[in-house]
């Protein structure tokens, strides 16, 4: 059977932190996918090897068929990502950002206009599309986001704790639409996420991931029968534990500190 | 190309965008051309130079186009730290056509803001030899804006954050600055400084804005053209290489 993603093997390793440890799994064309773990568990810098941004130290990747280390332009072309971070340009407005990415995807001009406001219109941002983006809320941010992701029609899709700081309604109408363009347009999903409940909601398989590996992986039926729970999160907390993780604040982090006190 | 050109178009949009950039970015060079203009003036006239103004604001103006470009080229960390720099970075596009449409932002965007202080002493009574000075003093400014900007993407690759801004503002820009003769005539200086300023390519940059805008060069049209393209060179491809290796 052909597979959209598939891993074998696949290690990272920053100096003497093993940050992946040797992970494998393949996802089908049209299956929603789900890595669940801890702070540090290792999801991001998969994601990271995943779409490009960073060169795996072992192991192997093939994003339908291709290798991002050796054939990274054509991988680029084929998946969408919603970043962790934010990745708007604020002083552009959502248009001008749409625009840019479509030019630097190559979107043809004739049905970049019709994509652009058909999308829009979809996840309920035509009416603000002049508005430069740092007037935006957080979930109109994160939906701009996944119709910047879309535009170029990718067959993957990434998302990257995308409903990270959005209030239940904005988390709500969010997987809707993912559900709603992965049933339309038959594109494959690999998220992270924390929230259990949208796991279980949105996924067909979820990985359960742990210092650098995964712990099991399945439908929610078989998780939860493979570790005799009731619910995700029982069997999230019976495989990683209820030790809580601390995450070291990255530059990024203290820059947006630095940002939110300048702003008074 | 395309992508070139709109990243080239976003750092127009952003500029034209930040009246506070505008107005700051010409700030700091009226102080300079005012202060030390009208302060020194009267003891470089007493010493047979000439009038400081003349002599002080083709420096200014060099001295405006490197800051902003240098800056727009270190400007790569804030779009690394808010994150738009990933959108660049994984889209199907070679990294050397989105360093080189950035670093023509840049450069465009310094050169603009050099041209804007033109104006501005123009307006205090600097006077160029005459008119067709100024469109071959655009042609250095857009070259030292170019190897200057390519030079800040060099260094905004290497580094990760914001501390990075006052580093580069002390240990670099203000050192060339300070040792290209923007401020005084390089003959008769004492030897190390005479070596210092030889060795800064600024100096080359400055001395061709200054021949250019009154007509009094140090070196020649001709070397200070070829220390530009020569280091323009060195930045451009150090600069394509640094932004090529970043990993995120």
């Amino acid at each position: 059977m052909h597979t959209m993603i598939e891993v074998d093997d696949l290690a990272c390793r920053f100096g003497d932190f093993e940050a992946v440890k040797g992970i494998s799994f393949h996802v089908a064309p049209g299956e929603i996918f789900a890595f669940l773990g801890p702070n540090g568990a290792g999801k991001t810098t998969t994601i990271k090897m995943l779409t490009t941004l960073l060169r795996p130290t072992r192991g192997s990747i093939r994003i339908d068929g291709l290798d991002p280390a050796t054939d990274s332009h054509e991988v680029r072309r084929r998946f969408g990502i919603v970043f962790q971070d934010p990745s708007l340009d604020s002083q552009l407005t959502a248009m001008e950002n749409l625009e840019l990415h479509a030019a630097l995807y190559s979107v043809p001009r004739a049905v970049r206009r019709e994509r652009i406001e058909k999308l829009m219109k979809q996840f309920e941002l035509w009416d603000k599309r002049d508005q430069l983006t740092m007037t935006y809320s957080g979930g109109m941010k994160r939906r701009l986001e996944i119709v910047r992701g879309f535009l170029h029609t990718p067959k993957v899709l990434f998302l990257d704790e995308p409903t990270l700081g959005l209030d239940p309604q904005s988390r709500h109408q969010l997987w809707n639409h993912v559900r709603a363009i992965n049933q339309s347009e038959g594109i494959t999903v690999f998220l992270t996420t924390h929230y259990m409940d949208e796991a279980e909601r949105v996924a067909q398989r979820i990985a359960i991931v742990d210092h650098g590996r995964i712990v099991a992986l399945g439908t929610l039926a078989e998780l939860k029968q493979q570790t005799q729970t009731e619910s995700l999160e029982a069997a999230f907390l019976k495989l990683t534990g209820t030790a809580v993780r601390d995450e070291t604040a990255g530059s990024a982090d203290a820059m947006r500190q630095i940002m939110k006190a300048w702003r008074r | 190309m395309n992508a070139i050109y709109v990243l080239w178009l976003r750092a127009l949009k952003q500029f034209s965008r930040s009246k506070a950039q505008i107005v700051s970015s010409v700030g700091q060079p009226l102080l300079y051309l005012l202060a030390l203009g009208f302060g020194l003036g009267p003891v470089f006239q007493r010493a047979g130079q000439g009038n400081y103004i003349q002599f002080i604001a083709p420096g200014v103006i060099t001295m405006t186009v490197l800051f902003s470009a240098m800056f727009s080229g270190i400007g790569l960390i804030w779009d690394r730290q808010f994150g738009f720099l990933k959108e660049t970075l994984v889209a199907p596009v070679p990294r050397i056509a989105v360093m080189l449409g950035r670093t023509l932002g840049g450069a465009t965007v310094a050169l603009m803001q050099g041209l804007l202080v033109l104006v501005l002493s123009m307006a205090i009574g600097f006077r160029p030899a005459h008119v067709a000075a100024i469109p071959e003093a655009i042609l250095y400014m857009m070259l030292i804006a170019f190897v200057f900007c390519a030079l800040g993407t060099a260094l905004g690759s290497r580094l990760e954050n914001m501390q990075a801004f006052p580093m580069v503002s002390s240990f670099v820009m203000m050192p060339m600055f300070f040792l290209s003769g923007a401020l005084y005539p390089l003959a008769g200086l004492p030897g190390a400084m005479k070596v210092v300023t030889a060795a800064n390519p600024l100096t080359y940059g400055v001395d061709g804005v200054r021949g250019a805008l009154i007509g009094t060069w140090h070196f020649s049209a001709g070397l200070d053209l070829l220390v530009l393209l020569g280091v323009g060179g060195l930045f451009v491809a150090l600069g394509a290489w640094s932004f090529s290796r970043i990993q995120l």
